[in-house]
């Protein structure tokens, strides 16, 4: 027994803030489902006339509200609603007549696949390019990103992306216009992800990556030029305070050369402030681009709740949200891990 | 012989209201002995060792009649030559080890860069010589304090980490920047003790910044006493009470006795001061 208790005692130890880090998680999202049940109760939308339309007789109505359990008490309807989001229950939308998992497990791929992209040149361009601008204060790069900030607060992304097709596609015919994909090759790719960059690869179809490829390359860099503008202002901003503190002077002091102070010394410190920001803006962008997606046509969740919004649907609405909250919570907990990982004083 | 001349040494900074000279006109030698620079702060003392390491960033300007390291002029000395010196063969301890350490880089990696950058040598030769720097700055766990992160170490031992970083290449010229300051009176002893055996044990100079007159007179062999910008005063250590100079009158009488009663302390005539520079 002793020997188990030394064995296992220092895993014990290691164990408990990982448990503590997953109770943690399950109660956020324990608040968000109360979130979104609270809002479907509060909107000023009957979901009983929603199922049997306001013709329907007085008795009619009464036992679809009996069979719906809203005559139960709120904790035991909320409970409910736990069970069965749970299951992968989120209802049927009214709009497109299938269950709202469903059409989140169709939308939803197609704002990641966009989103990701978008992230992806924000990141590799932006990070790079805000370090350099620290590092040159007032040289050519510098001011560039000065502009770029300022046009990615001031240039609306419809207007971008109108131009953009205009340009790229009606006039030089380079890109793919609106939709995910060539008409033709609508829905013949399997879907095994839902992302048709992947899906079209596993199938070995080129043809229909090259399509999807042509299709998604403009939002994705319109998108990817929003998150480039802003993590490229905040990277800028980060190194400078970094480029101030007495231990680069200590490098300095060193003889350390100029690469080895900008990248070792001012960059390492600031990996986790980045990750911050680089979360919430993937995040961001995950929520889908009302304007990109309706601009180009993109059926991805942004589209999605905006017509179910519009719609009154309000199953498909609290689903999205619900997808919405749970990107936010899994984007959140996941740069709290890489804090502990980059930041020895996180650990303690 | 010298290692250090400095002449007519001139710091500016550019303002709003005109240019600010912060150093106006340094001269003095260094052999291999251990000056005392003292002075209030503002009087320019610590801007003089950053000048003497090139460490003046644009806007700021630094000018000399002559600045010789060791018969290297270093006025006209490219950032890769001043780069090739610092750390090498001049280094510098500053003020606070919460500060003038790297927060996310271990404790060894961040001594083991000096010998990165200067001498090419295995990983496990450069570990070694971490260690044995370690030990002579008195950790008594190097192997322990090589794996630790700043924040896991006291002020003292944090100043002891950063006095290792800069004697690890035995380097000839040590600036130490108020190296106490930061620090609980009860080590601050300690920390000078270990500071000045290295420097006596590897036949460095020393230039002791400090605001603090007593410390300077015990661990100097001689004194500059600066004021706006200017030595007022240069005498040997064991010559500080015989000063003449206005202002070094003024804060030798400034410091209370232990065995003395006085209702007030005097304070500083800077009119008279005005008047002897």
């Amino acid at each position: 027994m002793a020997q188990a208790a030394r064995m296992f005692g220092p895993l014990a130890t290691r164990a408990a803030p990982l448990v503590w880090f997953i109770v943690i998680i399950l109660m956020t999202f324990l608040g968000l489902l109360a979130i979104t049940f609270v809002i479907g109760r509060v909107v000023p939308i009957d979901p009983v006339l929603a199922v049997v339309g306001d013709r329907a007789p007085r008795a009619t109505y009464e036992a679809a509200r009996l069979a719906m359990g809203l005559d139960d008490p709120l904790v035991v309807q909320f409970f409910r609603y736990v069970g069965d989001v749970v299951q992968g229950n989120l209802g049927r939308s009214v709009s497109t007549g299938r269950p709202v998992a469903e059409d989140l497990a169709r939308v939803f791929p197609a704002t990641l696949e966009m989103a990701t992209l978008g992230i992806i040149i924000g990141v590799t361009i932006g990070v790079p390019m805000g370090v350099i601008a620290a590092a040159r204060q007032g040289s050519w790069i510098d001011q560039i990103i000065r502009v770029l900030a300022l046009a990615g607060y001031a240039i609306p992304a419809f207007w971008l992306g109108l131009v953009g097709l205009v340009i790229f596609y009606a006039h030089f015919r380079l890109v793919g216009g609106p939709g995910r994909i060539n008409i033709f090759m609508d829905g013949m790719v399997p879907v095994r992800t839902g992302l048709l960059l992947v899906d079209s690869l596993i199938a070995g179809d080129m043809r229909a990556f090259r399509s999807a490829f042509s299709h998604i390359i403009l939002p994705g860099t319109i998108l990817g030029f929003f998150s480039l503008a802003y993590i490229a202002r905040m990277t800028r901003s980060f190194m400078l305070e970094q480029l101030g503190q007495e231990y680069i002077t200590t490098a300095r002091v060193k003889g350390a050369p100029e690469r080895v102070i900008i990248w070792r010394h001012a960059f390492r410190p600031i990996r986790v402030q980045l990750i911050t920001v680089i979360g919430l803006s993937y995040a961001g962008l995950l929520e889908g681009s009302v304007m990109i997606e309706t601009v180009f046509s993109w059926p991805g969740i942004g589209n999605y709740l905006t017509t179910a919004l519009l719609n009154a649907d309000m199953n498909a609405v609290l689903g999205a949200t619900l997808v919405i909250g749970a990107v936010f919570i899994t984007i959140n907990k996941g740069s709290d891990l890489l804090y502990r990982l980059l930041d020895p004083r996180a650990r303690a | 012989m010298s290692l250090l001349h400095v002449e007519n040494l001139r710091v500016r900074f550019p303002t709003d209201h005109g240019e600010v000279e912060v150093v106006k006109g340094l001269t003095f030698d260094l052999g291999r002995e251990r000056l005392g620079i003292v002075g209030e702060s503002g009087s320019g003392k610590s801007m003089t060792g950053r000048a003497l390491m090139g460490l003046i960033a644009p806007p700021g300007r630094v000018t000399a009649d002559r600045l010789e390291f060791d018969g290297i002029d270093l006025r006209n000395l490219p950032e890769s030559g001043l780069r090739r010196l610092r750390g090498a063969r001049m280094s510098m301890v500053m003020q606070d080890p919460k500060f003038s350490l790297n927060p996310v880089i271990r404790i060894g990696e961040q001594i083991g860069e000096a010998l990165q950058f200067h001498r090419s040598m295995n990983a496990r030769a450069r570990k070694q010589a971490v260690l044995e720097v370690l030990e002579a700055v008195r950790i008594n766990e190097p192997e322990r304090v090589y794996r630790l992160f700043p924040h896991e170490v006291s002020g003292g031992m944090g100043q002891r980490v950063m006095i290792a970083m800069m004697v690890v290449l035995q380097p000839d010229l040590m600036i130490a920047d108020e190296p106490t300051s930061a620090l609980d009176v009860s080590v601050r002893a300690t920390v000078l003790e270990i500071l000045d055996d290295l420097v006596r044990r590897r036949g460095m100079g020393l230039i002791l910044i400090s605001h603090d007159l007593d410390m300077v007179a015990r661990w100097c062999d001689r004194i500059l006493v600066m004021y706006a910008g200017r030595v007022v005063e240069e005498c040997a250590a064991e010559k500080l009470h015989e000063a003449t100079h206005p202002y070094t009158r003024g804060l030798l009488a400034s410091v209370p006795q232990l065995n003395e009663t006085r209702r007030r302390l005097p304070v500083l005539d800077r009119a008279a001061i005005g008047a002897g520079t």
